[in-house]
């Protein structure tokens, strides 16, 4: 199963196994690792699930689509390697994975 | 003896009130009694990618089981509350068990409005609200099929866009003259309409159903004098607020626990409720009942907040969204239909908002597939942003500084 590492605001590591097919969002939530909110559960339509990807994974993942790119526009601290979690399918490719949370979600 | 926090009901709000109560620093017990088998979980999945089949069952679950163990959360699943006794402050389980509470939330939820014509208990005629009704419908869900939907609602049309992917022949049939008219305003009836139409849907306005027909099991359904046949009926005709546990305990109730601005039930300091079950006071200063994950969230946290004892006023924007094909349509606010209507962009890009003005203000926001629309939109509601009529209508402005 895919490894991810979650690093919360404060620095704090979590590094669970999520299964493939599962969202980043979900790996996170599903694990107990505070920091993302996800309030919607999922159907892009909140804004509360943010992280930012280390560098070296971003070419790795899926493009980020229209609906992503425009909720992000509007969430806090938005920055180049931000993407919304719920919209990151894992995969074995992404065995690895580093996300790291913002300060806050709201 | 430490407090006893129950919670009736195992679902969106009952969950978010766990969390709050123990982030708030609750110390006491907790109990969550829930009818179904399962711990909370997500319902908006369930009538889009969990019938579809792209999502499984385990992932519909809102916490991992750990969740409940870590908050020392007792959960009573499969159980139902049968009474409230509000003297000794107990509640009576199906199971014979009593427990006793100090305070008590209400997150009962809310059951499907059960259709009442000659045929509506033949077998095939299917509803949608939990697990297993997906399950059931989906066993029958084959290409092929004729699919008769009562109601054209989001239930009914997230299931008409699933079932018309899968080859399923379907049939809406809605009473109304235009489709979720209860919740969206003309200029979006029409796009869905049109969006329906296009993918194959039959479509039937103004059709209310007079009855179901078959022997032993469904095979057609009878409207305006016409008689349609029919393998499956799935009716999303509405919801009822679960308050019959509160009606008979001599609580308020309205079509919903009547409570106050506090999360509070009419009438007993020990009692709230929160989501699907409350009649409250919206933002706006008049009562209202609201039937959607936001009002599960937000309410939960005021209620579980004002039970640790400290005032907690609700008066967040609601806000909703249904997934129809490629479409996400997201609402925030309550519109009214004496307001003025703004459209931005162009329906037939796929791609538009409808702004609703009242006396100057932004009140509500419909925007389909128009993300930038909704998230700015839900901020100049909270905020009571007056915004020209001819500059919320110019896309040449971004959202970003269309204050």
């Amino acid at each position: 199963m895919p490894k991810i590492k979650y690093v919360e605001h404060s620095g704090k590591e979590h590094e669970v196994e999520v299964p493939a097919g599962w969202s980043v969002m979900e790996g996170a939530v599903k694990n107990l690792i505070p920091g993302i909110d996800a309030d919607c559960g999922g159907a892009c339509a909140c804004a509360t699930c943010h992280v930012f990807v280390d560098a070296q994974w971003q070419a790795k993942l899926p493009p980020r689509e229209d609906m992503e790119v425009t909720m992000l526009d509007f969430a806090p601290d938005v920055a180049p390697n931000s993407r919304l979690s719920c919209q990151i399918k894992v995969t074995p490719a992404l065995d690895g994975l580093v996300v790291r949370m913002p300060k806050s979600q709201h | 003896m430490s407090e006893h926090i129950v919670i009736i009901g195992a679902g969106q709000s009952g969950a978010q009130a766990v969390a709050t109560l123990r982030s708030e620093g609750f110390a006491g017990a907790i109990t969550m009694v829930g009818d179904e088998p399962f711990a909370p979980y997500q319902r908006p999945p369930l009538s889009k990618a969990y019938l579809m089949g792209t999502m499984e069952r385990d992932r519909l679950f809102l916490k991992p089981d750990a969740f409940y163990k870590e908050a020392r959360c007792e959960m009573l699943l499969g159980v139902a509350a049968t009474a409230i006794d509000r003297g000794e402050k107990s509640v009576t389980l199906s199971d014979g068990r009593t427990l006793h509470y100090d305070k008590l939330l209400l997150a009962t939820g809310s059951q499907v409005r059960k259709i009442r014509c000659p045929g509506a208990d033949l077998p095939g005629i299917h509803y949608l609200r939990g697990i297993a009704d997906v399950d059931a419908l989906r066993d029958v869900f084959e290409p092929g099929k004729k699919l008769a939907i009562v109601g054209g609602g989001y239930i009914g049309l997230e299931v008409a866009a699933v079932a018309a992917k899968r080859g399923i022949d379907v049939t809406v049939f809605e009473a109304m003259d235009r489709l979720m008219a209860r919740a969206v305003s003309v200029p979006v009836s029409d796009f869905y309409e049109q969006v329906h139409r296009a993918a194959g849907v039959n479509l039937l306005l103004n059709t209310g159903v007079e009855a179901f027909e078959g022997h032993g099991k469904l095979e057609a359904v009878r409207a305006n004098g016409k008689v349609h046949a029919a393998d499956v009926a799935l009716v999303g005709i509405g919801i009822l607020p679960n308050d019959r546990l509160a009606r008979d305990a001599g609580l308020g109730c309205d079509d919903g626990i009547v409570v106050d601005a506090n999360s509070n039930a009419t009438g007993d300091p020990h009692i709230f409720a929160a989501g699907d079950c409350t009649r409250h006071i919206g933002r706006e200063g008049t009562a209202l009942r609201l039937e959607c994950v936001q009002n599960a969230i937000d309410q939960a946290k005021h209620a579980a907040i004002a039970m640790t004892g400290k005032p907690s006023t609700y008066r967040e924007v609601p806000w909703f969204w249904s997934d129809q094909y490629d479409l996400k349509l997201q609402i925030a606010g309550l519109a009214r239909p004496t307001d003025k209507i703004v459209l931005r962009g162009d329906p037939l890009a796929r791609k538009f908002a409808v702004f609703h003005l009242r006396d100057g203000a932004v009140a509500a926001v419909e925007a389909v597939n128009a993300a930038p629309e909704y998230l700015v939109g839900r901020k100049l509601i909270a905020g009571g942003a007056m915004i020209a009529p001819e500059r919320l209508a110019d896309t040449s402005i971004p959202m970003k500084t269309i204050a």
